[in-house]
């Protein structure tokens, strides 16, 4: 074996640099593509902190209760050995971000500090103010900047991954690339390639993401023949800011320092928030359920929310809102521990959450759901692998609030190693190993693109798509909306072939390079409701009133979703989950288990 | 001022790096809660300009959309800004009129409309060795005590989202003086305030010493006052000055 492995990362999200990181630590070449410069990766967003069982609170936490947290969080739905591989690192990751300089919150000793999160009743969150996310992408972006300047990484800003070269016999063997200023298509050549391009808010219009979240690459590969699994596990956040571009999210860390979601319990209450007295307010969660209150997970909060707007018509002034309140909590307590979730609702409401209480609503947050992995997180393609949130492990039904970035760093740090050992086993490619012939697909496609003297505005069709898949595949799903959803998306596949660019220039055309995602976005789209539609049961996020229970028997599975190429369409087969470590039980937060 | 019906944007656009550069009037509904990353994105569904004449959508930076990724500065009003947390009802109050206007940053080579090339910033992180140089990713157990007081230094700084703006409001950041600018020298004092970071420590002073380096500062103080993340500056540039001074002081005495 001559030759350094050559690992291509796509993606420089926290999963992104951590694979990063490992393959260079471990002497592989590697090229990273982002779409965005990586320090301003969509990871950046995340707020609350990092789960791990640090036990530094005299709790007695330990590895085997996150674990067992994570797969009753995930309504058993996650393969069991990945989840408690990642919990097991978790200690260790923790330490390794202290090292790099995080600047995480501190007790008096001088050791980390740790709050509270949903789904859990340990303090098992380690955090930095209330812009974890931020802290961890920067430490991580500087190990790799000095991995950069030591020439053992190449960064690609500005491009956009298309798609994989695959030889003759499937094994991939490079990557097809636009450069989003140039628009120059180019193939580059590798032995393995790790996918972390973050997630796909954007299906659903608006949602918590960042702007790049479309999930276009990973809709990519499933056309390209990876499978795509659990689709239809797409988290809504219970707390978000209601906004006219985004849904900006209010933190679980807000609940999780004391914060407490109610109504007036007189829905013609007309008083200001701050003077309705304690008596005369519905704190409907603390009601519910009394052992987590305002700490339950993501996927009981949000419907609780949505029954106390919509089935007893108590949202804040008749709206589709309620309140997520502070204002009790001291003041230092907020500034040091949770000021820019504060600053955000400040800057974007114009309101002030130390003196009154906010107004929320759930919004598409996270998909648990991604492209296939087995446990060495490859995809079934040979040389592809996944991490983070565009992978399907880990979060089962239901992801726990600071349990992404540690999926996210555990994802990136067994993908890297694995890819490596991979790239330095397998077989030297024959000829160009495809990559001609994959380069002519993508021009061909960019031609017919360019050319099209349609009518349709492909932002327009990117709006319907949002309410279409707001309207039938968020909160509460009826089989007869799902089906009413498949066939607007269908619709617009057929509007898609009109499309008319309004920009057909060759320099940094910004609509051109969308309207490639919308086309992936489409795809994809389809893959989650038809996913939703099969699974007649409620499963954490998934959740249909005309089949409330969870039924073990018939979906205790993993949706696999393969891209059937003569219909265009997925085609779903089903997989059973490795359950070897926690035997399922029923998930009940309203009662003590 | 009433809020109108409409609102009208003037967008300074220039398609390449080398093309002349030209300004573009629209003219949309308003509605309440509107931002300029969201007018942007109305004109892309929307690529009509005043005069009625079909335009092409505009080209600009944007990810997070909540003032965290650092991507969208640019010049609202004249004045540099973040777009997405610009909010257009305030900027309406602000000016007591139905106009906005928008440009790219000025001291960046423009690539397309409102997206400028910035990467410089990075490459004077890269200059000051922005990082706490670990021995390894394996392993190694809990890092160092620390005191509650240097996170809450630190972190601040560490609040940096590279957006640029301290350099574009800087008299003295010009192509004549090659100042490195207030964000580089901030993360500088970041990372020689931390424990194992400080190993570095000497390195960074000197490489912010010399042309281009800290003496470049004028102390306009503009950096402070546009910082969207309140960054304490001022304080950084005149801590590492000091440091900078005593570290030449010790090289020449050494030598
Ligand atoms: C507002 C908010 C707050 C959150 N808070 C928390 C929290 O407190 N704790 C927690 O654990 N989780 C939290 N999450 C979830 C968590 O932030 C994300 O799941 C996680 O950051 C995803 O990281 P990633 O590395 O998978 O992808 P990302 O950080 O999304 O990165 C994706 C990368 O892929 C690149 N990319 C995408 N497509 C392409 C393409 N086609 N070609 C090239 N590059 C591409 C992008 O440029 C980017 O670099 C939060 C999420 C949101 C929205
Ligand atoms: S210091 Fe402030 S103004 Fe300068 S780049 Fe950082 S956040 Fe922007
Ligand atoms: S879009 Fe991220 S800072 Fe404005």
């Amino acid at each position: 074996m001559a030759h350094t492995p050559k690992i291509i990362v796509v993606g420089g999200g926290l999963a992104g640099l951590s694979a990063v990181i490992k393959i260079a630590e471990a002497g592989g070449n590697v090229d990273l593509f982002s779409i965005v410069p990586v320090k301003r990766s969509h990871s950046v967003c995340a707020q609350g902190g990092i789960n791990s069982a640090k036990n530094l609170k005299g709790e007695g936490d330990s590895v085997e209760a996150h674990f067992d947290d994570t797969i009753y969080g995930g309504d058993f739905l996650a393969n069991q050995t990945p989840v408690r591989n990642m919990c097991a690192m978790g200690p260790s990751i923790i330490d390794l971000l202290d090292r790099m300089g995080v600047p995480f919150n501190r007790t008096p000793e001088g050791l980390l500090d740790f709050r509270r999160f949903g789904g859990t009743l340990y303090h098992r969150t380690a955090f930095a103010g209330a812009t974890t996310g931020q802290q961890l992408l920067y430490a991580l972006d500087e190990q790799v900047r000095r991995f950069e300047a030591e020439h053992k990484v190449v960064k690609y800003e500005g491009w956009e991954f298309l798609s994989i070269v695959k030889d003759e016999a499937g094994v991939c063997r490079g990557i097809c690339a636009m450069d989003l200023r140039t628009m120059e298509l180019r193939t580059f050549p590798c032995d393995a390639v790790i996918i972390c391009t973050g997630g796909n808010g954007a299906i659903f219009g608006k949602s918590t993401n960042s702007v790049v979240c479309t999930g276009s690459a990973q809709s990519a590969l499933y056309q390209q023949g990876a499978f795509y699994a659990n689709g239809e596990f797409i988290q809504v956040h219970p707390t978000a800011i209601p906004g006219e571009d985004k849904l900006r999210l209010m933190s679980e860390s807000a609940r999780g320092e004391g914060g407490r979601v109610w109504v007036p319990k007189d829905r013609n209450d007309k008083r200001p928030a701050k003077s309705i007295p304690e008596g005369d307010r519905w704190y409907f969660l603390e009601e519910w359920y009394p052992k987590y209150g305002n700490l339950v997970p993501r996927d009981v909060a949000t419907r609780a929310i949505h029954k106390v707007v919509y089935e007893h018509g108590m949202g804040i002034d008749g709206q589709p809102m309620v309140y997520l309140d502070v204002s009790h909590i001291d003041r230092h307590t907020l500034e040091r521990k949770i000021e820019g979730i504060l600053e955000i609702y400040e800057k974007f409401v114009g309101d002030d959450p130390h003196e009154v209480p906010m107004k929320i609503f759930p919004g598409v947050h996270y998909t648990m759901g991604g492209l296939w992995v087995d446990a060495n997180q490859m995809t079934n393609i040979p040389g592809v692998y996944a991490a983070g949130e565009a992978d399907c492990s880990i979060h089962g039904a239901n992801r726990l609030g600071a349990n992404s970035l540690l999926s996210c760093i555990y994802g990136g740090f067994t993908a890297g190693p694995n890819a490596l050992n991979y790239a330095k086993n397998v077989a030297a490619q024959k000829g160009d190993g495809g990559a001609a012939k994959e380069l002519v697909r993508q021009m061909e496609y960019n031609n017919v693109l360019l050319h099209n003297q349609g009518t349709e505005n492909p932002f327009k069709l990117w709006r319907e798509l949002g309410e279409t898949m707001t309207r039938h595949a968020t909160i509460i799903r009826y089989n007869s909306g799902l089906r009413e959803a498949e066939q607007k998306i269908i619709e617009l596949q057929e509007r898609y072939r009109n499309i008319n660019l309004s920009d057909k220039s060759q320099w940094a055309n910004t609509s051109f390079a969308f309207a490639r995602q919308l086309y992936n976005m489409l795809h994809l789209a389809r893959v989650i409701v038809k996913g939703a539609e099969l699974r007649d049961e409620s499963r954490g996020a998934h959740y249909k009133p005309d089949f409330p229970e969870r039924n073990d028997e018939k979906f205790l599975k993993t949706t696999k979703a393969a891209f059937d190429e003569a219909n265009q369409a997925p085609q779903i087969t089903w997989e059973d989950v490795d359950i070897q470590w926690i035997p399922p039980r029923p998930r009940r937060y309203d009662i003590a288990s | 001022m009433a809020k109108g019906q409409t609102i009208k944007v003037e967008i300074k656009r220039q398609a390449t790096p080398d093309a002349p550069s030209y300004t573009e009037k629209f003219e949309m509904p308003y509605r309440p809660g509107l931002n300029i990353t969201s007018v942007l994105v109305e004109i892309a569904a929307n690529p009509v300009n005043t005069e009625g004449k079909e335009t092409s959508a505009i080209t600009y930076d944007s990810n997070c959309l909540e003032e965290i990724c650092g991507s969208c500065a640019m010049l609202i009003n004249g004045k540099a800004r973040m777009a997405c947390s610009a909010l257009v009802d305030r900027l309406l109050d602000e000016t007591k009129s139905d106009t906005i206007t928008l440009a790219p940053l000025s001291k960046f080579p423009v690539v397309r409309d409102l997206a400028v090339d910035r990467s410089v910033l990075f490459e004077n992180l890269k200059k000051v060795q922005a990082w706490v140089p670990i021995d390894g990713t394996y392993d190694l157990g809990p890092g160092p005590k620390q005191a509650p007081q240097i996170q809450e230094e630190r972190y601040p700084l560490s609040n940096c989202i590279s957006c640029t703006i301290c350099m574009e409001v800087c008299p003295q950041f010009n192509t004549q003086t090659n100042f490195v600018g207030a964000a580089t020298i901030a993360q500088a004092k970041l990372f020689n305030m931390d424990p194992s970071g400080s190993v570095l420590k000497e390195e960074r002073l000197r490489a912010l010493s010399g042309d281009g380096g800290i003496q470049e500062c004028g102390f306009a103080q503009n950096c402070v006052q546009a910082c969207p993340k309140q960054l304490p500056l001022t304080e950084a540039i005149s801590d590492m000055g000091r440091d900078v001074f005593i570290q030449k002081v010790k090289d020449f005495v050494s030598r």
